[in-house]
């Protein structure tokens, strides 16, 4: 990358299956505090705001007009990204370096229990004309995703369970996580079918919660803080939106994404270079399709490396030591928010009891939920 | 859609073509639920409606008195102080005569117009105040600058809602004077 920039503030709400009694601007404000006060600045001192919401999750039309009090962003220079929270970290990031932005805070949150009739929701984001007339749960694209990647040969559909078995009890080790649990795999494998081979347990059940970020360039960094973690590279990639004809079973976007991200921060090895990753693992099975994508395992080898316990918190590389989106929840464009956050926790070396040994470098990969095809990749460093 | 008097080049597509099939089109509408959480601010604004008061939130920096209440001054940055109460009467701070329903639909001649209004609250900071909407006013008569008060739903009737208050009417004067005329208020 041409210039540095760091994430040097970070502040986030618990993630829980509901948050009555908070309002979505409490929640936000709640994050922004936190992530201000840990730098010691204020709204005054922050050039210019980034934020994350999709109207539809939100129930409002323009809800980037609601964004601004909670921030302190009213009468700033502000603008909302309708994309992942990696999307927006871009868009922050690329502020900081075009010079005129020094200090930029990006924020995402989910206020998903809200939302009461989310396969409707979901629904409408299918083409009208070719797709929504089959009237079909959405689930219905991670099982035709799912079948054919272990058609492919690409896992077994115990590694899939065993995915949801790691992340969730992860989550145990995060206070802040929504789902963790002691499962075993037949108590993913014999979980209720959705739309198989998906069952109840692969998928990732919706939380709330908010992320603030604070990133800036790297002189005011220094000055704000000692432990900045910095944005080696930023990637992210769209497929077709046909889901008649996209590449079932191979995660193109994903692995663009990262090669755009691999090539700004520098790394011709990831499997070598990267300590630990977060990635999407919405359905069980994208964890394994992601991080093969993202060229951290040989094809076919992620669901073998998980068996190693390669992927565990005590492996060489481990992924979604977090929980994940199935142990802290299902944040929809917040998702990759979480995914930062635990990288950022991880690289300060405050990550308590889920700390992981000697962690420099580390990415997060986040997808945007069925039926999309978008990722988004950001590669972050503690040197 | 028939464009009036207004005449464009070309064949025009007609709303019965496309009744008749002539043009295919998928309709659907959107089955969309949402229960926001209010929050402490707003869940405590409510409940005080339901009581028939109109709480304030102060922040102790700016001393702005802010309705509706919320949880942190925007402005300071910090979380704001203490509940003040403040007055059901105000002034109109501005207004409109609405001739439309929301969904765009004439208000027939002879029916009441809708009159949406800004209510700066007594007791509260300069800006602050309400939106709700008028009656018991001749619509010829209403001013910028004019004082209102709240007509409260009977407290059995209220369910934590702004529209526990029914609307505001004035003070005094300008009072609605013969049932012929357009009047305000639903």
């Amino acid at each position: 990358m041409i210039g540095k920039v760091a994430i040097t503030g970070l502040g986030y709400t618990e993630f829980s299956a509901g948050s009555p009694g908070t309002s979505f601007r409490e929640l936000t404000y709640e994050a922004a505090a936190k992530a201000y006060n840990e730098v010691g600045i204020e709204p005054k001192d922050i050039d210019t705001f980034v934020c994350t919401s999709e109207d539809f999750c939100e129930g409002y039309s323009i809800s980037d007009e609601y964004c601004n009090d909670q921030l302190g962003a009213v009468l700033k220079p502000v603008q909302t990204i309708p994309g992942d929270a990696i999307h927006s970290l871009a868009v922050g990031t690329m502020l900081v370096l075009t010079g005129q932005f020094d200090i930029v805070a990006v924020q995402a949150l989910s206020k998903l229990s809200n939302m009461k009739t989310i396969p409707n929701m979901v629904n409408f984001a299918f083409d009208p004309i070719l797709n929504r007339p089959l009237d079909e749960h959405y689930s219905y694209v991670s099982g035709l995703a799912m079948n054919r990647f272990l058609h492919d040969g690409k896992a077994t559909r115990e590694q899939c369970a065993r995915v949801v078995v790691k992340n969730r009890a992860n989550a145990l080790q995060n206070p802040v996580a929504a789902y963790a649990a002691d499962l075993t795999l037949d108590n993913v494998l014999d979980s209720e079918p959705v739309s198989e081979p998906v069952r109840l347990l692969d998928l990732a059940q919706v939380a709330d919660g908010a992320i603030v970020f604070v990133i800036c360039s790297e002189q005011t960094a220094r000055s704000l803080t000692d432990n900045p973690i910095w944005v080696k590279g930023v990637g992210w990639s769209t497929d077709s939106p046909s889901l008649e004809s996209r590449d079932w079973g191979n995660a193109v976007s994903t692995r663009l994404a990262g090669d755009m991200a691999y090539k700004m921060a520098g790394i011709k090895y990831p499997a070598r270079e990267i300590d630990l990753a977060e990635v999407t693992d919405e359905v069980s099975f994208k964890e394994l399709e992601y991080i093969e994508a993202l060229r951290l395992f040989e094809p076919g080898r992620a669901g073998l490396a998980l068996e190693d316990g390669r992927t565990t918190r005590g492996g060489d590389l481990p992924v979604n030591v977090s929980g994940g989106d199935l142990g802290v929840g299902h944040l929809f464009e917040a998702a990759g928010a979480q995914k930062l956050m635990e990288i950022v926790l991880q690289l300060r070396g405050t990550a308590g009891s889920r700390q992981i040994a000697n962690a420099h470098t580390g990415l997060a990969q986040a997808w945007r939920g069925e039926p999309t095809t978008s990722a988004a990749v950001a590669i972050l460093s503690n040197k | 859609m028939e464009l009036g008097k207004f005449k464009l080049g070309g064949t025009q597509l007609k709303q019965s073509d496309i009744d008749r099939g002539k043009v295919l089109t998928l309709a659907q509408t959107p089955d969309l639920e949402y229960a926001w959480d209010d929050g402490v601010a707003i869940g405590r604004y409510l409940e005080e409606l339901k009581n028939g008061k109109i709480i304030a939130r102060k922040c102790n920096k700016c001393g702005r008195i802010m309705i509706p209440p919320r949880m942190f001054c925007e402005l300071c940055w910090r979380a704001t102080d203490e509940w003040v109460y403040c007055k059901d009467t105000g002034t109109v701070n501005t207004y409109s005569l609405c001739h439309v329903n929301w969904d765009a639909s004439r208000i027939p001649e002879g029916e009441p117009l809708h009159l949406p209004a800004l209510i700066h609250i007594d007791g509260a900071s300069p800006g602050m105040g309400i939106l709700h909407v008028l009656g018991e006013v001749d619509p010829d008569r209403i001013k910028i600058g004019m004082k209102v008060k709240a007509v409260w739903k009977k407290p059995g009737e209220r369910e934590g809602s702004i529209t526990d208050i029914m609307h505001f009417k004035p003070l005094r004067a300008a009072r609605k004077k013969s049932k012929k005329k357009k009047s305000g208020g639903r």
